[in-house]
């Protein structure tokens, strides 16, 4: 890449980064800042797991299902672990897992996406052609068998979700750039002589971020619900890591069992709570987002 | 029996018939001294007691695959073994529910030449549901499906012993066996070896579900459920007393107590363990548990390093608190193992002495006597071989701890788990189902030339003594020589028994049955004959 | 050649490719799995003898290039083969004999589900779009969110708690067969259609919400409001028809997910779908019967695909009538 007169492309900010950042949240609704609020505590707790469980990840400490308690706050679960340190433990596994998965699926996807819109040709034919075979198998049913032939381990997991949502961030991420790479400033900075990389990251990438920053919203959470699906299925993520969607598949069975305590809620209710918790504070960010670039104005 | 008690019994059979009302015979039971609670208890208990016929009974049960087949050479689990053999069949023998094989379609067996020559005779007036009566030809017809070179049964080896099988006259079937075995008859009472009906051109009619049993098949949709009515012909007499019966595969454990719990299905196999206690508590409910012949093991490869030392073998045995597994991982339901897989309810079973419990110092002593300070090897495990298997080889490794053990659990995949790991790594976790007698387990799994010697242990004593109790019909002499076995097993073998499992069932209150057998779940797979509405 | 026929003549070709490349790539994964049909029938009783005579009947014993040219020879000519199981028996059992009732159960709760949930969703998304940001909005957008985020088979349990268990207003077990009669077989399938309605409403309300604010800031909608057009009327008349081409590809997707993503919500309420068949026949290893199911997912996906773009261009005067 060329290095030279970066005077030309940089464009000075008329207002610093902080300023910028302090204008934009002081416009944020209610509902984004309720989602920035869970974010934040998801990922501290999610960060400082270690520190702020009481007990450890997989700890029997007690009996079975014991209802809350100033011990144990939320109770213990079907081999009397902490459930308390457990939901904890599973922010990590679970947001790590899905936040690892779902930028892998992106770079993976995104890249292709962008990279066969620009160049399109045989390139672009061969990777749509497996593209669209991938999307017409059952991603749940496929999971299970690349699973059971490459075996359950969480790499494993996480390389194959990947794998199988790149293929949809694929074909959003293409069918948007098409749109993008035919605009007059993409002509101009091939004209220029940009290279592949300048217009993939500097001209298309910022203009189809929108579209791509939502679907990161939604794929994000569909990892935890794939997760779940695949271990209701008996796959998936394997005990005695804590992770939210083996967590309520795990003790399924409570879940039509009569609560009969009134504090007591079962078991399965916590992590599937902390589960659409985050996926409604990710989504009302990513609204806010979406409305802030949509150009559309706000009307009372 | 004294007077009162006489008399009372004969009043409470009097009014189970309807002879005399709940009234008199309360009266009757206040006036001899018995409390009301007593004698309304004793009321109800002997109407549930008494069979009645009438109902469709369903039950759900936890197995069961599209790729299921009539054929019973394949009958792969419960759901095919309760439904189309235990519902729709006979075998040749049956085992009862305390243990011993009595006469099904043979009436009569007997044997000579030192247990090695066997002759059955066929019940006189058994018919299959279409009439014809069952002869000596059917049963040779039907042994003789699992036999064929080309032959894909599960039975094949079971039969691999006779040598002659031929029908003697149409009541008569003799069987010669290559060595004297005087457990021949338990070994045809397997729910892969129905008596079916034979064809004109000599091979058997599997397809039609055409049986000896006490329903008719209705319908049978592989995956989904079968369905049965009753065959009012069925020659045993005071069994079969449902209307028709019907078998769901319903293979998740919370969509089957939900089932249960929603009043569809009246009787589910493999409760949820976790959530049994509040399954108990729900008084619409019974739950019944039996220790069946099943056990979850850890076998070693004993003719590998370290596990070629008896004394690594005692080392690692005593390495495992049996009971805390069975607390935590099985939520306190089943029996710990002794490392004798004879279940205690098999005839001949002992507990041999000293018990295996967990025992650190003496597992560091049997270190020591190796010339060992400390021990590591892998152990392979999956959910495939029993489900628990990984939680429980966790636990174990920090039992193994204390006695400085250290097990390296290594989890490998459920899928291909029998082909490519059991019988391959040198030490697995391992499932049996178990066997109805001492010498079918021990030749199954334990003797030197058994395809399936999971320890690949051979013990010259043990296999002499095997052959011996084998064609011995002195039951004194034989049982001296199965304790004897056992307790070589227990002391030099390299198996570690965990537990015998329990069938841990469930059904509706209203359901009345005798004493339960154990050598299969849903009552020797025969609940729908044994069982009825109160 | 007519734009739309153009488009569908494309589009089936190119789907007759991708249905061949989804048969290799299945048929790959299938051969990739540890241990084979008669090791997964047998289990731990699998002897070499008797897993050699299953082989052999069933014609595993043979180079896995073979079997697939047979197989793909015999599509071709439209015979599905024959399931593994009941093969060297008397009966075989065809696996279009097979697939037939599972496929129609299936369509069967799709169709159910995607009459109710489309309307709904439609609807809901329309009326959120209209009020946005008002307090409906907001309580519409939380609960669908919810219930996106929601596993299935939690939504499926609770369901069945309220409605079969503690109110035994509906069937728990949803087994049906071929003779249960319709209204049986709608009543029995109520909860897990109402179920799956929960669980695509959500995705559909907030595409179809998601699209018209999109077009609420393009210029011909401001010259509506500007022209004092009623917001109402805007967005039916305005909005809506611009509007259809993205709503009309996520409720294909979410139709299509009807058909082949039900698995779970299958295993719940004991549904015999065609979902349940195909992972069953998986771990079986039952190749005719995966391919088949593989084949009929893949071709309805690529069907409701063509039906979005055919509507896309249907609604798109420019691409309905091109230069």
């Amino acid at each position: 890449m060329t290095a030279q007169a970066p005077d030309l492309r940089s464009v000075r900010a008329r207002r610093s980064l902080w300023q910028n950042v302090r204008r934009t949240l002081a416009t944020a609704p209610i509902s984004a800042w309720f989602g920035m609020i869970v974010i934040v505590v998801y990922v501290t707790a999610a960060i400082f797991a270690p520190w702020l469980a009481p007990y450890g990840e997989s700890e029997v400490v007690g009996r079975a299902y014991q209802p809350s308690s100033e011990q144990f706050w939320l109770g213990t679960d079907q081999i009397g672990r902490d459930l308390f340190s457990r939901l904890i433990y599973g922010a990590r596994n679970t947001i790590g897992i899905a936040f690892v998965t779902t930028m892998l699926s992106f770079a993976i996807g995104g890249t292709l996406g962008v990279l066969t819109a620009l160049k399109r040709g045989w390139l672009d034919q061969a990777v749509s052609r497996i593209v669209d075979a991938f999307l017409a198998i059952p991603v749940l049913i496929f999971a299970l068998m690349l699973l059971a032939v490459f075996g359950k381990h969480i790499l494993n997991l996480i390389l194959i979700l990947a794998l199988l949502d790149s293929t949809r961030v694929f074909r959003l991420a293409r069918a948007t750039a098409l749109n993008v790479v035919v605009m007059d400033y993409v002509e101009a900075a091939k004209l220029r002589g940009e290279g592949n990389r300048w217009i993939i990251f500097k001209e298309v990438l910022p203009n189809i971020l929108p579209p791509l920053i939502t679907e990161f919203g939604l794929r994000f959470c569909f990892v935890f619900l794939t997760i779940a699906a695949l271990s209701f299925l008996g796959v998936g993520i394997q005990p005695p890591t804590a992770d939210w969607g083996s967590m309520v598949a795990e003790s399924k069975t409570l879940i039509t069992f009569p609560v009969r305590t009134f504090p007591y809620i079962p078991a399965p209710f916590y992590p599937a709570l902390a589960i659409a918790l985050l996926t409604v504070g990710i989504n009302f960010v990513v609204d806010w987002f979406l409305h802030k670039t949509s150009g559309l104005r706000d009307e009372k | 029996m004294d007077e009162t008690t006489h008399k009372l019994t004969t009043a409470l059979r009097q009014a189970v018939r309807g002879r005399i009302s709940r009234r008199e015979f309360t009266q009757l039971a206040l006036a001899s001294g018995v409390s009301l609670a007593a004698a309304n208890s004793m009321f109800s208990k002997a109407w549930a007691d008494e069979p009645k016929k009438g109902g469709t009974l369903k039950i759900g049960v936890g197995h069961g695959a599209t790729t299921d087949s009539m054929d019973p050479g394949t009958y792969p689990d419960q759901f095919t073994g309760t439904a189309l053999w235990g519902t729709l069949a006979n075998s040749l023998t049956e085992i009862d529910a305390d243990g011993n094989v009595v006469g099904d379609i043979a009436e009569s067996f007997e044997s000579s030449d030192g247990a090695k020559k066997w002759v059955f005779k066929v019940r006189k007036g058994v018919t299959f549901h279409d009439g014809k009566p069952v002869t000596a030809d059917d049963v040779v017809a039907s042994l003789q499906h699992h036999r064929g070179a080309d032959s894909k049964s599960a039975a094949k080896s079971l039969l691999k012993e006779i040598v002659v099988l031929k029908a003697d006259g149409p009541d008569t079937v003799v069987f010669e066996l290559t060595g004297g075995n005087a457990d021949f008859p338990y070994t045809v009472s397997d729910y892969h070896m129905p008596i079916m009906p034979k064809k004109p051109d000599g091979t058997v009619d599997w397809e039609s579900g055409n049986r000896t049993g006490a329903y008719k098949l209705v319908k049978f949709e592989p995956g989904v459920k079968a369905t049965f009515t009753k065959n009012e012909n069925y020659y045993k007499p005071g069994k079969g007393w449902f209307d028709a019966v019907e078998f769901y595969s319903i293979k998740d454990s919370a969509a089957r107590t939900n089932a249960l719990l929603s009043g569809e299905i009246h009787y589910m196999d493999r409760c949820d363990l976790k959530t049994l206690d509040q399954l108990q508590a729900n008084t619409d409910f019974t739950v019944t548990e039996i220790t069946g012949y099943g056990h979850y093991i850890y076998v070693m490869n004993v003719t590998q390093k370290p596990f070629d030392d008896v004394n690594v073998r005692m080392a690692i045995k005593y390495s495992m608190d049996r009971k805390d597994i069975l607390d935590k991982v099985f939520f306190g339901h089943g029996t710990v193992g002794n490392d004798n897989p004879i279940a205690p309810t098999v005839k001949f079973a002992v507990d041999p002495l000293p018990k295996h419990v967990y025992d650190p110092d003496k597992a560091k002593e049997y270190l020591k006597k190796a010339g060992l300070d400390s021990l590591a090897f892998d152990l392979s495990v999956s959910d495939a071989a029993f489900s628990g298997a990984v939680d429980s080889a966790i636990l174990w490794k920090e039992h193994a701890k204390k006695a400085g053990i250290d097990i390296n659990v290594i989890k490998e995949p459920d899928d291909g788990y029998w082909d490519n790991v059991w019988l391959k790594k040198p030490f697995v976790a391992s499932y049996w189902s178990g066997r109805p007698t001492v010498d079918w387990m021990m030749t199954t799994a334990y003797a030197a030339d058994a395809a399936w010697n999971d320890t690949f242990w051979k013990n010259a004593r043990f296999n002499e003594l095997l052959v011996a109790a084998r064609s011995e019909t002195d039951e004194p002499k034989r049982a001296a020589m199965y304790a004897e076995m056992q307790q070589i097993l227990h002391d030099d073998g390299g198996l570690v028994n965990m537990q015998f499992n329990p069938y841990v069932e469930a059904h509706v209150k209203n359901m009345g049955h005798g004493k339960v057998a154990a050598n299969w779940q849903l009552d020797g797979m025969r609940i729908a004959e044994r069982w009825w509405f109160t | 050649m007519h734009p739309v026929l153009k488009t569908v003549l494309q589009r089936l070709g190119l789907g007759l490719l991708t249905l061949f490349v989804v048969s290799v790539v299945i048929f790959a994964s299938l051969e990739m799995l540890p241990g084979g049909f008669a090791e997964a029938i047998l289990g731990q009783g699998a002897t070499p003898e008797t897993v050699a005579a299953f082989n052999h009947q069933v014609g595993l014993d043979r180079p896995a290039t073979v079997r697939y040219l047979e197989w793909i020879w015999n599509i071709l000519h439209g015979d599905f083969g024959y399931s593994y199981a009941g093969l060297g028996g008397n009966i075989k059992r065809s696996v279009s004999e097979l697939i037939a009732p599972r496929l129609y159960n299936t369509f069967f709760l799709a169709i159910m589900t995607a009459v109710v949930a489309v309307p709904l969703s439609l609807f809901l998304g329309i009326m959120a779009a209209l009020y946005r940001n008002s307090w409906y909005d907001r309580i519409v957008n939380t609960i669908t969110l919810t219930t996106i985020a929601t596993p299935e088979f939690f939504i499926a349990y609770l369901l069945m708690f309220f409605f079969a268990i503690k109110h035994r207003w509906f069937y728990s077990l949803s087994t049906v067969s071929e003779n249960t009669p319709l209204l049986e077989h709608m009543y029995r399938a109520a909860l897990p259609a109402l179920t799956l309605t929960l669980v695509i409403v959500a995705h559909m309300m907030r595409m179809t919400r998601a699209s018209l604010i999109n077009l609420l800031a393009s210029p011909y909608m401001e010259m509506a409001q500007l022209k004092g057009v009623p917001r109402r009327e805007a967005i039916v008349k305005h909005a809506l028809p611009n509007a259809w081409a993205p709503i009309a590809t996520v409720i294909a997707f979410n139709l299509a997910y009807l058909v082949v993503g039900v698995v779970v919500v299958e295993v719940v309420y004991v549904y015999p779908g065609i979902g349940q068949l195909m992972v069953d026949s998986v771990s079986s290893r039952d190749m005719p019967v995966v391919q088949a199911c593989a084949l009929i997912f893949a071709a309805t996906y690529i069907l409701l695909n063509l039906s979005a773009d055919i509507v896309s261009i249907v609604t798109n005067p420019r691409l309905l009538h091109p230069k």
